[in-house]
């Protein structure tokens, strides 16, 4: 497998520069220097909680912002550069599918109109022939081609999603990013998206980057998995590797927060948790502050995401050959829930 | 494939059916002052397209010899002016002209305001900046001294007064449009048409401008009447409509020097002129309030301070049983009437929590989960919630048609909520230790002070580092776990017996939600209050709950211990709702998803409400009232071939 698509080095920052009397204005730096490639046919997993630059980046790959450092390169060619990839170009190759369904579709407008957009405008396609392609893709995404008349407020959560879906695919892209698909939706219909995302792929050879919260919905879908923690990659694996080996200590106390039905004893960190101020970031490791394994080194120095075969990690001490699940009272959880 | 099936079930027969809410225009017939205002400038307006083949008098013809005739007189219904000309006719003329200029003024202003506004919204950064400090330039200027200035640069005349009046009126235009335009521009939509290809000019006009056109067309009924009014002083003042042409400014403008001897010449415009802008305003009024989404949304409506009763008298005086459940809920019912609708939201929900027990309720959205917990203390909004039958025991005391004090010595005290959004229920202008301190005083008799050192100690057994110092904290200082673990600490204030906890965690990230959940349970067990917990999730479930009950369309469908639930659950759609839910550590496990989508609770089906998508469903099923029976003494289901046989 080729790299269809490689982030290198990307950097977006929001803010900066300096007010009118010459102070410099407060600087947020959402994603730093992340490196990362996406290869034809793959589902990528990004994973992070809140404030971890996951949407940011989503946003980068399609062209919706553009990178402060770096470059994005769809086959080489950079996708944020106007001479190489017209804004259009870009689209007809990288579509988006939003969170939420239902602020993403325009309330006025019918379905059959939120649609013909992309067919219009990216694929210049004649009125007859477009008449045809809306049913493929209504056929493509399970919903019954009467429904193109409708508007978006009479669609349930689901249903609203795979017009998101159907919207994407209009374009007949290559890669979909899919910034957190499910989240948005009850647990029985977010199964429901899920399958249809998992068939849409093999039927139309497509490549994913899937964006979510949800370790469990990144596990089910992904090949490859991207962890992200406050601006940066901190480990990046094959799906297995990850949640077999985990080796960066962020990655471990992900794993084990996740509740999971059927099973007790989830772990958690004894003291409260807070991200690092994005105003004024420390120096070193954004996670030290939480981390037990936590030197001195990891305070002054900023781990570089060291590549090692299919995985990759940003720790001065990862944990490897450490068994996972760790044993109770050795790791970055403290005890078990008792009741 | 279930995706297929799931499009085939929906929505077509809710679109179809007319739904109970009143449409548009019997609202605004509803609404009797507007359509006093709407009839009222109907007929002005009739009147004054009428004028031209109406046998009136010339309204420029003088006649001396018949000055100043008192309204009634012979041939001058209204009487005559000064010259002797007819007031009657020149008022009709009159009204013509200033409602002409009141409306062409506003047209001018909105236009020009609107593009304005919304260029000024969607481009934002350096075009705002340029945009909305030439409007705030514009405001700088006293309006009334800005429209003479004007008329004073382009010399009188109606035209240039109605050309003041728009330029006057053109920020108060932009400023509206930008703020709508601000917040459509950031939504997804937008960003959504831009991947398809659209042009800026496209997304403009296509996407933003029919979102905004309510709003321009709210601003533009509640100004007209003002603008009018606006004309109709510059005419006053000479400035506007020169003689012998007359509008209703002028009149008054030319009769307020016989105000002593012939009152009537200029009272008769300004009745006119109150007329005119009652009317518009009256109808602006109603217009408005049929095209807010914020007033539509309810926001006019305030809601009792407790949910309406309405259930059958016997239910009253029924004994309870004495038992030692901290709560007992006998088949509530709580229902929403919309319209001719009646949503069966909570449709005879019973459970019981015993001492240092924590219930699991869990359901998708619409389930009515959340419902069933807020009909506990009557926190359901009136209109449109209703109680309409069943029993709430609070240790054996029928929480239900208690009056408001009642109630409210029990809220917070001896029953308290947790809800889900930390930052839409705390306070954002008081620090989080006086709300505490508040919640404390407002059930026992403290000082201030003594209340104040209680917050700091219930914040710190929320494990909140250095309590004393983050007391005086505001809400939006705190991370959102932080803020959520000071709606636990305020929640515990008064030693609840029981607390009631809406997806406590739902909004926090996983490894904050681990900690919450452990606090939590950490809490409960060292205070021994009994815990309602409400989720979607089954894994928080897990971790927290000695039972859970498992609720669908109103109803709890599977209610048992955790273990025996989640092991074996006896409902299918207990089993088919673990199934669709991806796991960790097991992700090449295929998901099953469930079929079609809940039924609407307006409309239920008679029978199982599940039997539609249920793949073990037979005729059974669908014909009667289908009971909780026990499969053991404390697992119960409401199904009639339950997974797995009584054991």
């Amino acid at each position: 497998m080729t790299a269809l698509m490689e982030a290198r080095g990307v950097t977006r920052r929001f803010g900066g520069g300096r007010s009118l009397f010459g102070k410099p204005k407060p600087t947020v730096h959402a994603v730093q220097g992340v490196s990362f490639e996406v290869r034809r046919g793959e589902t990528l997993g990004v994973v992070g909680e809140s404030g971890c630059g996951k949407s940011t980046l989503a946003k980068l790959l399609v062209g919706l912002q553009r990178p402060s450092e770096g470059q994005v390169l769809l086959e080489g060619a950079g996708v944020h550069d106007p001479a190489v990839f017209g804004r259009r170009a870009l689209a007809k190759r990288v579509q988006y599918v939003f969170q939420d369904p239902s602020s993403s579709l325009n309330p006025r407008k019918t379905i059959r109109q939120i649609l013909e957009a992309p067919l219009i405008h990216l694929l210049r396609m004649p009125q007859a022939a477009r008449r045809g392609r809306l049913a493929e893709i209504m056929d493509a995404v399970r919903l019954r081609p009467e429904l193109l008349e409708r508007y978006p407020h009479e669609f349930s959560g689901g249903q609203a999603q795979r017009i998101g879906i159907a919207r994407a695919l209009a374009a007949e892209p290559e890669i979909l990013v899919l910034d957190e698909p499910v989240s948005a939706l009850d647990v029985s219909v977010q199964a429901q998206v899920l399958n249809l995302l998992d068939q849409l792929k093999a039927e139309f050879d497509l490549t994913y980057v899937f964006i979510s919260h949800d370790l469990a919905v990144v596990e089910s879908v992904s090949d490859r998995i991207m962890v992200m923690y406050f601006g940066r990659v901190v480990e990046e694996g094959r799906s297995e590797d990850l949640f077999c080996r985990p080796l960066h200590p962020y990655t471990r106390l992900l794993l084990s927060s996740a509740p999971v039905p059927g099973r007790k004893g989830i772990g958690a960190e004894s003291k409260p948790a807070e991200l690092p101020d994005p105003l004024a970031p420390p120096p070193g490791c954004a996670f030290a502050a939480r981390c037990p394994q936590a030197s001195d080194l990891c305070r002054e120095v900023t781990p570089p995401l060291e590549r090692d075969g299919e995985t990759a990690y940003a720790c001065h001490h990862p944990r490897k050959g450490i068994p996972w699940p760790e044993p109770a009272g050795s790791g970055a959880v403290e005890g078990r829930i008792q009741s | 494939m279930s995706g297929a099936q799931a499009a085939a079930g929906a929505p077509a027969p809710a679109a179809k059916r007319r739904s109970g809410r009143p449409s548009a225009l019997s609202l605004f017939a509803r609404n009797q002052l507007a359509a006093f205002g709407a009839g009222l400038l109907l007929v002005i307006l009739l009147l004054v397209l009428l004028t031209p083949l109406l046998p009136l008098p010339d309204p420029a013809a003088t006649d001396p010899v018949n000055r100043l005739l008192r309204p009634l007189a012979e041939g001058h219904l209204l009487g005559s002016d000064h010259l002797g000309r007819d007031i009657f006719s020149r008022l009709l003329w009159g009204t013509g002209v200033s409602l002409l200029v009141g409306l062409s003024a506003t047209s001018v202003a909105a236009i020009f305001g609107s593009t304005i506004g919304i260029l000024a919204g969607y481009f934002g950064g350096r075009a705002d900046t340029l945009l909305m400090r030439g409007i705030d330039m514009l405001m700088a200027f006293p309006y009334i001294l800005l429209a003479l200035a004007i008329v004073a640069a382009l010399g009188p005349g109606l035209l240039n007064a109605l050309f003041a009046i728009a330029i006057v009126n053109i920020p108060f235009f932009a400023r509206n449009i930008r703020g709508v335009t601000l917040g459509l521009a950031n939504r997804e939509f937008i960003d959504a048409a831009r991947l398809s290809g659209k042009s800026n000019v496209s997304i403009l006009l296509t996407e933003v401008l029919p979102n905004v056109l309510p709003v321009i067309v709210i601003t533009v009924s509640t100004t007209v009447g003002w603008m009018i009014l606006e004309t109709a002083g510059l005419s006053f003042l000479g400035l506007g409509a020169q003689p012998p042409a007359a509008d209703l400014g002028s009149m008054l403008g030319e009769g307020r020097k016989l105000l002593i001897t012939a009152p009537h010449v200029s009272v008769i415009p300004g009745v006119m002129i109150f007329l005119v802008v009652m009317s518009i305003n009256l109808l602006g009024d109603g217009i408005r309030d049929l095209l807010d989404p914020r007033l539509k949304s309810g926001a006019l409506a305030r809601p009792a301070p407790f949910t309406a009763v309405d259930r059958p008298v016997s239910q009253l005086a029924a004994a309870s049983i004495q038992d030692d459940s901290v709560l007992a809920v006998e088949d509530l019912r709580t229902q929403f009437r919309i319209g001719s609708d009646v949503y069966r939201a909570v449709d005879g929900v019973s459970f019981d929590i015993q001492p240092h027990e924590c219930l699991g309720l869990v359901g998708e959205s619409g389930s009515g989960k959340s419902v069933t917990a807020l009909s506990l203390l009557g926190l359901v909004a009136t209109p449109p919630g209703r109680i309409v039958g069943g029993r709430v025991l609070l240790q054996g005391r029928d929480l239900i048609g208690l009056d408001a004090a009642g109630l409210r010595a029990i809220r917070g005290d001896q029953v308290a909520y947790i809800f889900q959004d930390p930052l839409t229920t705390l306070h954002p202008l008081f620090s989080i230790g006086d709300q505490i301190a508040e919640a404390i005083r407002c059930h026992r008799p403290l000082s201030y002070k003594e209340a104040w050192a209680a917050a700091v100690t219930l914040l710190d057994s929320v494990r909140i580092p250095n309590a004393a110092g983050r007391a005086a904290a505001y809400p939006h200082e705190l991370s959102g776990g932080m803020r959520q673990r000071v709606s636990i600490a305020m929640a515990l204030a008064n030693d609840p017996t029981l607390l009631i906890a809406d997806e406590p965690t739902t909004a926090l990230d996983v490894t904050v939600q681990a900690q919450v959940l452990k606090l939590l349970d950490q809490l409960r067990s060292r205070s021994g209050a009994s815990l309602l917990f409400i989720t979607h999730d089954f894994g928080v479930v897990s971790e927290v709950c000695h039972r859970v009950a498992v609720m669908y369309a109103g109803r709890i469908v599977e209610i048992g211990p955790t273990e025996d639930v989640l092991s074996a659950p006896a409902h299918p759609y207990t089993e088919r709702l673990i199934a669709c839910v991806p796991r960790l550590g097991e992700p090449g496990r295929r998901l099953e998803a469930i079929a079609g989508l809940p039924p609407a609770v307006n409309h239920l089906p008679p029978g199982c409400a599940f039997a539609e998508r249920c793949p073990h469903a037979e005729d059974a099923c669908r014909a009667g009232e289908i009971s909780l029976d026990g499969l053991n003494d404390r697992h119960l289901v409401r199904c009639i071939k339950p997974r797995r046989a009584a054991s």
